[in-house]
């Protein structure tokens, strides 16, 4: 099971010819995705690993039925190549690309919301259900079919605590990234509630950073609907000084607001574990559940 | 990127927004002369982008010319938070009935921009919306359908206004949003805007900043912050051009990584572990050998940086790319420092090979490069 990608994905990637698109289409496919098409206009008719090149995402639905799409093409381009992708009928996009702009990124979203589609990121690794689907660029090794579900606004930092998981013998349902950029699709809540339904997950790892109120929503969703699996949290940031933007543009705390304690406090007063290092995570988890 | 005072008050006056009669000034000649056209008294007021400027005494009042001239000297000699005053805006003191809010900004749980409008202006809207939320009107703004005059007239009369002023009030709003929209800025905001004793309205202060990842659309402002006109420091600037995320903090560890989440991990496990960061830096997704040299040189520019700690998770970025950057810079840069280095990712196997074979240890674990790295810290970076 786990949640949004499964074995009947068929995906999509746009800016396939490009160094990214490509290094990470063959990973996609060698951990067994079904990657069925890619776009770059203008290159329609050459093949990346044996997949199909398009100049549209109108022509890759002629002859397709794929029903997802990842997005590599460059910030300025990313928002036309999702909406395109949402206009032809993909129903789940993921944006790998980081740094799109605020006024760009609304505009997706608010197509999106119309068409009943999920958009995953901007800049985000993307979404990986264990040995059945991968939809990003998270090195594949450090994840195992498990029971826990993993959602994150960092990339890098997942991979950190997932492979902390893995090598304690917890695995995971899936672990998507909402995405680094100020505006993003998915929210810690809507991963909850997909999490909630899903049978696989035992538990739910959050991990959240400064900036914004998105985790302390979360904790007020945990704590309102006495959300029933546990959930362990990290925060990134308790050393950020305020008014400096840490690397994501979300990531800034301006006066009180969106300060790491906030967000701890928030948390734990939902009841949920806060780890204080990354490494504790797990610690926390395996004492908290048998998966 | 933030915009100076006087640049957000231009756009403004161009756009249709009143704002005080005023001028720029870098030196005492040129004060005089913006205050012998101007209607006394006037504010004199510091050009700097760090908050908290007025409780930092970078804003005066003068009653003369000759007053305002030496306020101007004065402004311009002094430093607010470390930074150099190198202009000052001199206006005409607006006789002040009432001071508003209104800012535009964005609502990342709704993905949409809103609108916040308040009647007590003057103050940090946080403060105010955290002590008295029923004082902060935020209307959200629907993308397909954007703002129009009809909601603007709303807000003004929520805040209290009716007659005419409705209008003229609704006007502003209406044209601050667009203002916002050409300029992309992740916020814009007038606070105060005052009424003035005459029922006219001004934007006596106004914040203007502009989204970093849309400035490819406002070349204009992208040369200003290249060229260094707006406050950061050498390194910082050297950061931005090469698109690298670097924020220098006080300490003495080095740090550099990819990904922000896990920099920012990072450095609170250093201080976790009673080690002090020297700074944040991220290479960013793919980063390729260059700009990993690049940002060790960032990073060692630093005179007060002891040890580098360089971890990198590799997902995007391939840790054999970043192994090669680190001999390569290890070369051109000379680093002489100690590095602490942990690798793991895509290509983690080559990456540790090359830094092997070239006579670099690596760890596997963060907990333990971090308490590595604090140790050489504690012992003067040996």
């Amino acid at each position: 099971m786990g949640i949004i990608i499964d074995k009947n994905t068929r995906a999509v990637v746009w800016g396939i010819t490009g160094t990214q698109g490509r290094f990470h289409t063959k990973l996609m496919l060698e951990y067994g995705t079904k990657i069925v098409a890619g776009v770059t206009p203008g290159k329609a008719g050459t093949k990346i690993e044996e997949v199909e090149v398009y100049d549209s995402g109108k022509e890759v639905q002629e002859k397709n039925h794929a029903n997802a799409a990842i997005i590599f093409v460059p910030a300025p381009f990313a928002a036309d190549a999702s909406l395109e992708a949402l206009e032809n009928g993909m129903k789940t996009i993921i944006i790998i690309t980081e740094h799109i702009p605020i006024k760009d990124a609304i505009t997706v979203m608010a197509y999106a919301k119309k068409v009943d589609a999920t958009i995953i990121g901007p800049n985000t690794p993307g979404i990986i259900t264990p040995d059945a689907c991968k939809l990003g660029i998270m090195p594949s090794h450090i994840f195992k079919p498990g029971g826990v579900g993993m959602v994150s606004r960092s990339g890098t930092l997942t991979y950190e605590i997932a492979a902390g998981l893995t090598r304690k013998g917890l695995g995971q349902s899936t672990c998507l990234g909402l995405g680094g950029d100020p505006i993003t699709g998915l929210n810690f809540i809507d991963a909850l509630k997909m999490f909630e339904t899903d049978p696989q997950t035992k538990a739910v790892v959050l991990i959240g950073e400064i900036g914004g109120n998105l985790e302390e929503l979360a904790a007020k969703y945990i704590k309102d609907n006495r959300y029933p699996k546990p959930v362990v949290a990290f925060i990134a940031g308790r050393s950020a000084p305020p008014g400096k933007r840490m690397g994501h543009a979300g990531a800034i705390v301006m006066g009180k607001a969106g300060t790491a304690e906030n967000k701890i406090e928030a948390l734990r007063n939902a009841g949920v574990k806060v780890a204080e290092k990354p490494s504790d995570v797990s610690e926390l988890l395996a004492n908290t559940v048998k998966t | 990127m933030k915009l100076f005072e006087y640049e957000a008050k231009t756009i403004l006056s161009k756009n249709g927004i009143p704002v005080p009669q005023g001028g720029l000034a870098a030196d005492s000649s040129q004060a005089r002369q913006i205050a012998s056209r101007l209607k006394m008294p006037v504010v004199v007021k510091a050009q700097v982008l760090v908050a908290g400027r007025g409780k930092a005494g970078g804003i005066l009042f003068a009653e003369s010319v000759d007053e305002t001239v030496n306020a101007a000297e004065k402004l311009l000699q002094i430093q607010i938070k470390g930074i150099p005053v190198r202009n000052v805006w001199i206006e005409e003191k607006i006789e002040i009935k009432r001071e508003l809010y209104f800012g535009l900004t964005t609502d990342r749980f709704r993905q949409q921009y809103v609108t916040i409008a308040s009647a007590s202006g003057g103050m940090e809207i946080e403060d105010v919306a955290s002590k008295n939320p029923e004082k902060v009107l935020t209307t959200p703004i629907r993308p397909d359908f954007g703002f129009h005059p009809f909601q603007s007239r709303e807000i003004a009369k929520r805040i209290g206004y009716s007659g005419p002023q409705i209008s003229e009030l609704g006007r502003i709003l209406e044209k601050l949003y667009q203002v916002g929209m050409e300029f992309d800025t992740e916020l814009i905001e007038m606070n105060p805007l005052v009424e003035a004793s005459d029922g006219k309205f001004y934007a006596a202060d106004a914040r203007m900043i502009i989204d970093d990842n849309a400035l490819f659309r406002h070349q204009e402002y992208k040369k200003k912050l290249l060229e260094g006109e707006s406050e950061l420091s050498p390194q910082e600037l050297e950061a931005v051009k090469n698109d690298l995320a670097y924020v220098k903090l006080d300490g003495d560890i080095g740090i550099i990584g990819n990904g922000a989440g896990l920099v920012m991990a990072t450095l609170d496990t250093i201080q976790y572990y009673g080690g002090k960061p020297a700074n944040f830096l991220d290479v960013g997704g793919g980063a390729p050998s260059e700009k990993t040299a690049l940002s060790l040189k960032i990073v060692l520019s630093d005179p007060k940086v002891r040890v580098l700690f360089i971890n990198i998770l590799g997902g995007i970025t391939r840790c054999d790319e970043v192994a090669k950057g680190i001999l390569e810079a290890k070369d051109k840069v000379g680093v002489t420092k100690p590095m602490v280095i942990r690798l793991m990712g895509t290509n983690e196997e080559e990456g540790k090979q090359i830094l092997t074979d070239a006579g670099i240890d690596v760890l596997e674990s963060m907990e333990e490069a971090a308490q590595r790295a604090v140790e050489i810290s504690k012992k003067g970076g040996r």
